[in-house]
């Protein structure tokens, strides 16, 4: 037989299981343009809805005149709170424990909010119609800032009014939602007053957005001969969906399906429930038709999942030899009008309290502040763990400030601060468990594979020649060391509105020896189909080509709570796993049935099972496939399946050493990228080419952050970035090519010691690239200056320094 | 409203004939009353080139033109580029580079560099940055797009047969 003159190499390499570069299953239908995304579903008979929005940033509603739009050829339905009231559907839940208004109830809060849903037999129809909607408003104040709503007279959400208590606790204002506090508040203050070194520095981490390429949205079909609802949208979590919408409309769970198609993008965009969503649904039960809702751009922008708007400041304290002895924050976190931040439901503010970083800080304390303002609803983590990318900027440039405050290196001052090797597992002060690490080794390989030392003399060559006037370019060196917190997480501390947060894996084998794996996680673009498939594949023995991974249809894949936090492979991955060692399990009963020994003389090995000391005698995974299915084995079930639901002990702990070298022209404010160097270290590496491709991906998404992407407000609440002419997405030519490598530190819990990637290269590259533009200052007299860092910040920033003249 | 013109479109090589508003947008067309979905929209405003087409030899964005002014025009879509049996050099090359993650953009990136790699057989890396900087992709950095194009043009220019399958528009990429 060709099976058994194979070397084991063959064998190994025949199953492109965990470890190889495999090809993407999924790119055969995406680049012959034959992807399903939720704008290419087409139902029969399906309606277009499209939505009135606020032009007021806050403003009492007078009247809704729907009569000239109704009277419209081709509209079918007008929605407005009026109409969902009675089905009190007009607010709903959020996953942060507050509500949020469907349609406008008496008031809007933010520019862009939903006012009435427009129901038509085209998209034409349906724009022209939301244009004969007369709304009157009568303006209200306006808020957007959360230093000044704290202050105000002006009570933004008066459905709250007198309540002083919310979902997190006190509330001390009535725009005020709630305080979250960690650590020692006493021994910190005791131990910043005796420190001989104490900087403080307020910083602002701007309002920006995940802006996925694909906006939101749905497709909602009701079939009343059957009572079953079908919801096809940009889902991140179609389970969890799939149970907000039997709590919301009262329609039994069993009777709704959710399927994500294709998603064109997610990074925390497509985790939150949208009025169109529900509108979508209410308009389908409604009509009786399928109802389709997709946002375009400026809605999008506007309207679903703003990601950060954290006002923080910092205070760090140090030895006067560099050894950093306390850390306390304090964060002002603007919300917007209703709080629909995506996190954990025990942390208001996310993981926020990772903010300690990579270093080994004795005593730490941690206040966040929620506020309301007149600005659209989010708070979601765009391309990070929850705040874990707000919380690393911080703790990245306090060592900066620290750093020019001591006059230390920077890149010394982070090592001789670093968590030890030996002190893992590491509990931090503000609580956390980091699983492992080796930091040292990390950032020893970084400096050296850039050639720190060289790079520092050149940039001091450089101000040099800038003093003598001979250059108007200047060099930053931005460093970055950060640790992330992904993986959520264990049930015992993380659910998403009372859901744990486990998740899970149901693998069938087929006779022939394929299989389908289907999971509770929903790809949009990590390569779930390529990558989950080899692990099953080093696990169970089949190759990765015969097993299909299937994920987002509720009616078919276990329950699970999404993607998105880098949770897919810390949980999915591991149940994954998991449910493969129990087909394993199985498969070795029936393979010592069939080799006719016990079941503790066979071992596994790549493929099959072989007798202990007995190569020669084996059974394949495929031989042994077949046999449970056609063969009656005494004491054991016909067929080959499993199923599990995988909750994490811990959370795991990525980690990374990322360095950027940049020329500033001082005149202009433009920043060139010379070199970005990014070690990142995931644990097990499954598919070293799709981790490369998340890290160029994550870089460049932070390269945007960092050097101009913002959704900026003026006084009056008018979104002034509202479209991709403002909205800062970088094209090919402003992005450099980057330079990757890794080191490999095992999550000692994970059953393959895999810790998740896709986000860590966002969480390091935003302070990198914000503190290479700082560091090309600090010779200057800069300490710190806010992104993001476009051309005329930078210019502004010379400017102030006296740089020009 | 209801002033409707009659358009023709020859789209991959198919004629097409329907009435339609002359506010119509090019992409509605193609999508919603085709069914050819391929083309996706990103932004409404030309930024993003999800909606990238090749129209009379030339790269359009179909989200800002409207289907009156593409009336008699010759259209090359993502569905015209290559087929299941036999790909294009770029959508293998693409693959091979790991050029694309979500999908969501790779049509109109694709469909823009199969235009880009006939008007410049032979580009740099520079040129080949330049030449997409229309098309925005939101999850791969650009860097394996990037040598994805690069590749396909190597390999197109090693074997000039292999370039066959580009389409109506095509011109000779090697000598």
């Amino acid at each position: 037989m060709k099976d058994e003159v194979q070397t084991r190499e063959d064998r190994v390499a025949n199953l492109k299981g965990m470890g190889c570069s495999r090809k993407r299953v999924e790119d055969a239908r995406f680049t012959q343009g034959k992807g399903n995304y939720v704008d290419d579903v087409k139902l029969p008979g399906m309606l277009h809805g499209d939505f009135v929005r606020s032009p007021y940033g806050h403003a009492r509603i007078k009247s809704i005149d729907t009569s000239a739009a109704l009277a419209l050829d081709g509209v079918v339905a007008v929605l407005t709170a009026e109409d969902l009231a009675p089905l009190n559907l007009h607010w709903m839940p959020t996953l942060a424990g507050d509500k949020q208004m469907v349609l406008a109830d008496g008031k809007v809060l933010f520019q862009g909010q939903e006012v009435a849903f427009v129901v038509a037999r085209d998209r034409y129809v349906a724009a022209d119609a939301v244009e004969l909607v007369e709304v009157d408003y009568e303006d209200l104040p306006v808020i957007v800032n959360p230093h000044e709503s704290l202050q105000s007279d002006v009570v933004l959400r008066e459905d709250l009014a007198g309540q002083t208590s919310g979902a997190h606790g006190p509330r001390k204002h009535h725009n005020h939602i709630f305080t979250w506090e960690v650590g020692d508040k006493e021994g910190t203050e005791q131990v910043m007053e005796n420190a001989d070194v104490v900087v403080e520095q307020s910083m602002y981490y701007h309002r920006t957005h995940p802006c996925p390429l694909e906006t939101c949205g749905s497709v909602a079909s009701m079939d009343k001969v059957n009572g079953k609802l079908t919801v096809y949208g940009t889902f991140q979590a179609p389970h969890v969906v799939r149970t907000v919408a039997s709590l919301l409309s009262g329609i039994e769970e069993h009777n709704i399906r959710v399927i994500s198609p294709d998603i064109g993008g997610g990074f925390g965009n497509k985790v939150g429930v949208y009025p169109g969503y529900v509108c979508s649904i209410v308009a389908s039960i409604v009509t009786g038709k399928p109802v389709k809702w997709v946002e375009d751009r400026m809605e999008n922008l506007m309207s679903t999942a703003f990601a950060r708007d954290y006002h923080m400041t910092g205070k760090i304290s140090a030895t006067k030899d560099g050894k950093i002895t306390g850390l306390d924050c304090h964060v002002i976190a603007d919300h917007g009008a209703f709080d629909a931040c995506a996190d954990p439901t025990k942390f208001p503010a996310g993981f926020m309290n990772i903010c300690t970083g990579s270093y080994d800080i004795p005593v730490a304390h941690l206040a966040v502040d929620g506020v309301y303002t007149n600005k659209a609803p989010g708070g979601v983590s765009y391309r990070c763990s929850f705040r874990v990318t707000e919380a690393v900027y911080l703790i990245e440039r306090m060592i900066e400030v620290l750093a020019i405050e001591l006059n230390m290196d920077a890149a010394e001052l982070r090592r001789i601060n670093f968590i030890k090797k030996e002190q893992f597992p590491y509990t931090s002060a503000l609580g956390w468990e980091y699983d492992s690490g080796d930091y040292h080794t990390a950032w020893d390989k970084a400096l050296e594979a850039v050639d720190y030392k060289g790079l520092r003399a050149e940039q001091a060559e450089r101000v040099a020649a800038f003093k003598r006037g001979e250059t108007r370019s200047l060099m930053g060196i931005g460093l970055t060391f950060f640790t992330e917190i992904v993986g959520a997480g264990p049930v015992k501390n993380c659910d998403i509105l009372g859901m744990g947060m486990f998740d899970s894996c149901e693998i069938r084998i087929h006779p022939t020896g394929s299989a389908i794996a289907r999971l509770g996680t929903i790809s949009q673009g990590q390569g779930h189909a390529t990558t989950f498939a080899q692990i099953l594949a080093s696990e169970i023995g089949l190759p990765a080509d015969s097993i299909t991974i299937e994920e987002g249809d509720t009616d078919t894949a276990p329950y699970g709570l999404g993607t998105y936090g880098s949770r897919s492979t810390p949980v999915a991955g591991a149940a994954t796993a998991m449910a493969g060692r129990k087909i394993r399990a199985k498969a070795q009963m029936i393979a010592a049935y069939l080799l006719e020994v016990h079941d503790d003389d066979v071992e596994f090995d790549v493929d099959r099972f072989v007798v202990k000391g007995a190569p020669e005698r084996f059974k394949t995974m495929k031989d042994i496939a077949y046999a449970a299915y056609n063969q009656a084995i005494p004491g054991i079930e016909p067929g080959l399946e499993a199923v599990s639901y995988y909750d994490p002990p811990n959370m795991t702990y990525p980690f990374g050493a990322y360095i950027c070298v940049m020329d500033i022209d001082v005149d202009t404010g433009v920043p060139d990228i010379r070199k970005f160097y990014a070690l990142d270290d995931c644990g097990t590496r499954i598919n070293p080419m799709i981790i490369e491709g998340q890290i160029h991906g994550g870089l460049t998404e932070a390269l945007a952050v960092s050097l101009g992407q913002e959704i900026a407000y003026d006084d009056m609440g008018n979104v002034k970035t509202g479209t991709l002419m403002d909205f800062f997405l970088p094209t090919a030519w402003e992005v450099p090519n980057y330079e990757t490598d890794h080191t490999v530190t095992p999550s000692p819990h994970h059953p393959i010691g895999a810790k998740g990637v896709g986000e860590s290269p966002h969480v390091g590259g935003v302070p990198c690239f914000s503190n290479a533009v700082q560091d090309a200052f600090r010779p200057f007299g800069n300490r710190h200056t806010n992104m993001p860092h476009d051309h005329w910040r930078i210019w502004k920033t010379a400017n102030d320094l006296g740089l020009h003249g | 409203m209801s002033n409707k013109m009659h358009i023709q479109l020859n789209v991959n090589g198919e004629a097409h004939e329907f009435l339609a508003e002359p506010r119509e947008l090019l992409i509605y067309a193609l999508r919603e009353r085709l069914n050819i979905t391929g083309p996706h929209v990103g932004c409404d405003t030309s930024h993003c080139g999800a909606c990238t087409v090749t129209l009379d030899g030339k790269s359009v964005k179909a989200c800002t033109m409207f289907v009156a002014q593409a009336n008699g025009a010759e259209i090359t879509t993502i569905e015209g580029i290559g087929s299941p049996d036999a790909l294009h050099v770029l959508q293998e090359s693409f693959r091979e580079h790991h050029g694309l993650q979500c999908g969501f953009c790779t049509p109109g990136m694709i469909t823009r560099a199969v235009k880009l790699l006939e008007e410049n057989p032979t580009p740099t890396e520079e040129e080949v940055r330049f030449g997409m900087a229309g098309n925005i992709c939101r999850c791969t950095g650009y860097q394996n797009i990037v040598k994805s194009i690069l590749a396909a043009a190597n390999e197109m220019n090693a074997q000039p047969s292999s370039s066959e399958a580009v389409g109506h528009n095509k011109v000779e990429a090697a000598e």
